[in-house]
């Protein structure tokens, strides 16, 4: 080992240090790709690009789905599924719409956040549409229906009958300095 | 007298100025240990706002938001300020006579690691007077509290923490130097007194996990005022992920505050017990483990947030594993004393205290480690209880035995044995009649860091606080114990304790500002 490389020189550890600040920046991206390869944190997958057989659809196993909306920081929105549950078959194509309305008397831009429970059902919800992939903007006082596509892939585990899809609303009208376009 | 001669004997330079610009490893060891004596006056101060708020139910003295300052700036002042600084004083003292060296390896880098210090506390300090308050978001500042509901002076505690990071990383990197390049000759790493070996491991942990904190404080910092979302789900972050991170730093810590105590209780039990310290290897393997386990059981810290089955079954199985080590540390100890020729001067005291009072927090910390039963004590006065118990009769006791065992040497004087002893039992009272009763109330549900609580806790809460009134004021005696010492102690002999081994009582009493000049003939024994 070169002499300045050593742990016991100064600058073989000021190397560590700089080596651990940057670890401390590189938990971030491990910790979603360790989310996304054990399947924890309920996060779901974007837009599905796959080619499902459709056969599928025939199965007459039934999966329970219930959606939940929720405002973050219980922001004045109204914002609730049209329908609160639904069952359909595994492998079965499903359109169902939250409405969204701004009750603020500016124009926000929202962005909804999915999660899956239990976590381990998050890589079998397959969304082909879905008002979460984009920033929705809103004019004050818009009232919205948010699409949603999705399909139960036949592979979900064997154990589970019914999940739950939450979608969080943000406002990140501020952060979004650009303004909703 | 020649320019040559004042070169090989100069002492001190005169006035306030010696202070500031001293490069010696003795000064520097006094100006950390005094400097973290203040600092454990003013957290003290801020823990007695706590309890005198606590003393009754309801609100009496202090409105909520004030209270969540207090113990906020309570955590981060004796954890950084009062604990940290501590063992780096006694490592400045101690390392460089343990190991017949000269001085620290990189003495300016010294000076300035401890000049950082009393700025990051200024800042940190001044914040209780800017508007809208001091950091109220906990010690732990978890995301959102810091970043969406923060108080502005947050920016003020991120560049504090800093400042606290570099300080503690540029004294870690100095220790690990020092001690692998500056041995006496002759001396292998096996000979190291343990506590060197302690600090020498607390000094990599150091290493490896500021760096780790500076990075969150940094994603904090970035997410309040550069518009990121590294912790905001809105714009795709997690605040899980800060809990993560956070604890990846702030587990390790934990034994950065415990391990160099575990070394001066393993230099302070066999000179009282007069046997050598049993079980040496066994004693540095056990500190290398619990400082290799640290680093993978950070998220018991956080059973309660959702975590898959799997997980909580590894951090909980890790983090019971970390008893063994420390068994085996325990068991060394009171293996050193049985059949020793014992007498019970005041450092022995505390040590043994701290083995006793460590082991209750150990014992509480394994209670905690059972993931379905820290649901129920997740963020109640149990965890208080724990924590306190690990870290002030462990931690701060380890602190206070090693200043009352190296003062003779350090000022040349011996203090007054029978005020040590006082001040070592109103100690022992106070501090097991404020933490004990936590555990109580805590099992019974009181949740932490609020400033009320439900009548059923008022007895046990008024004894706490009576505790807490009792111990911070002993530590005036002990104030008061030092001052005497330096100013009008007996002259200590030149090895004040009988069954005292190792090179820094081969120097003569009071230690010379030079010690080691040239290096010591190790005597094999």
């Amino acid at each position: 080992m070169k002499h300045w490389l050593k742990p016991s020189s100064p600058s073989g550890l000021m190397l560590i240090v700089v080596l651990m600040f940057g670890f401390g920046f590189a938990l971030v991206p491990l910790y979603d790709v360790f989310c996304e390869v054990t399947g924890l944190n309920g996060k779901t997958n974007g837009a599905y690009q796959g080619d499902m057989n459709v056969q599928a659809a025939n199965s007459d196993r039934i999966i329970t789905v219930q959606f939940v909306a929720n405002r973050n920081d219980n922001l004045p929105w109204e914002f609730s599924p049209q329908q609160e549950e639904i069952k359909l078959a595994v492998g079965a194509h499903k359109k169902t719409y939250f409405s969204v309305n701004n009750s603020y008397d500016r124009a926000v831009v929202a962005q909804a956040i999915p999660s899956v429970s239990p976590p381990q059902a998050a890589d079998y919800l397959n969304k082909i549409e879905c008002f979460c992939f984009q920033q929705q903007p809103l004019e004050a006082g818009e009232a919205k229906q948010f699409p949603l596509v999705f399909f139960i892939d036949p592979a979900l585990p064997e154990d589970i009958s019914k999940l739950t899809l939450s979608y969080t609303l943000f406002d990140i009208s501020e952060r979004d300095a650009s303004g909703g376009d | 007298m020649s320019a040559h001669a004042e070169t090989l004997h100069h002492g001190p330079a005169k006035g306030f100025s010696r202070w500031i610009l001293t490069t010696n490893h003795k000064d520097i060891g006094t100006l950390y240990l005094v400097f973290s004596l203040i600092m454990l006056f003013i957290g003290g101060t801020m823990a007695f706002v706590i309890r005198a708020e606590l003393f009754q139910p309801g609100l009496q003295l202090v409105m909520p938001e004030f209270f969540n300052q207090m113990t906020t700036m309570h955590g981060l002042i004796m954890i950084f300020g009062a604990v940290m600084p501590a063992f780096v004083g006694l490592a400045n003292w101690q390392v460089p006579l343990m190991i017949g060296a000269p001085d620290m390896a990189l003495p300016r880098l010294n000076n300035f690691s401890f000049w950082i210090l009393p700025f990051a506390f200024t800042m940190l300090l001044s914040t209780l007077f800017m508007p809208g308050g001091a950091p109220n978001f906990g010690w732990t500042f978890y995301a959102p509290l810091s970043t969406t509901y923060a108080p502005p002076s947050v920016t003020f505690f991120v560049f504090a923490v800093h400042m606290m990071g570099i300080s503690s990383i540029l004294g870690a990197i100095n220790v690990i130097v020092t001690i692998f390049n500056m041995r006496a000759p002759g001396m292998k790493m096996m000979d190291l007194p343990l506590f060197v070996w302690t600090w020498l491991i607390t000094a990599f942990l150091l290493i490896a996990v500021m760096p780790v904190l500076a990075a969150v404080v940094t994603m904090v910092l970035m997410d309040v005022h550069f518009g990121t979302s590294f912790f905001s789900a809105a714009g795709g972050g997690d605040p899980v992920l800060f809990q993560h991170v956070f604890w990846f730093f702030a587990h390790p810590e934990v034994y950065i505050m415990v391990l160099p105590a575990f070394g001066v209780i393993s230099e302070i039990i066999p000179t009282f017990a007069r046997k050598p310290l049993f079980g040496y290897r066994a004693m540095v393997l056990a500190t290398a483990s619990i400082a290799f386990l640290s680093f993978i059981v950070w998220a018991h810290h956080m059973f309660t947030v959702g975590m898959p089955l799997a997980g909580e079954l590894f951090f909980m199985y890790t983090t019971m594993l970390i008893a063994v080590p420390t068994g085996v540390k325990v068991f060394n100890w009171i293996s050193t004393m049985f059949k020793g020729s014992m007498t019970f001067e005041t450092p022995m005291l505390f040590a043994i205290a701290f083995i006793v009072l460590f082991t209750i927090g150990g014992l509480s910390g394994l209670m905690l480690a059972i993931a379905p039963a820290d649901f129920q004590y997740h963020d109640t006065y149990f965890v208080v209880a724990h924590f306190h118990y690990v870290l002030v009769p462990g931690s701060v006791f380890g602190i206070i035995a090693g200043v009352y065992y190296w003062l003779p040497k350090w000022t040349g004087k011996m203090y007054d044995e029978k005020l040590g002893q006082w001040h070592f039992w109103l100690s022992f009272i106070g501090v097991n009649l404020t933490f004990f009763p936590m555990h109580f109330v805590g099992l019974a549900g009181m949740p932490r860091r609020i400033p009320d609580y439900a009548l059923q806790f008022a007895d046990f809460n008024m004894l706490t606080s009576l505790g807490a009134f009792l111990f911070g004021t002993t530590q005036l005696l002990f104030v008061y114990i030092l001052v005497k010492t330096v100013r009008s102690g007996k002259p200590a002999e030149q090895l004040p304790w009988e069954g005292a081994r190792g090179l820094e009582w081969s120097v003569p009493t009071p230690a010379p500002y030079h010690t080691f000049t040239t290096p010591p003939e190790l005597d094999k024994e």
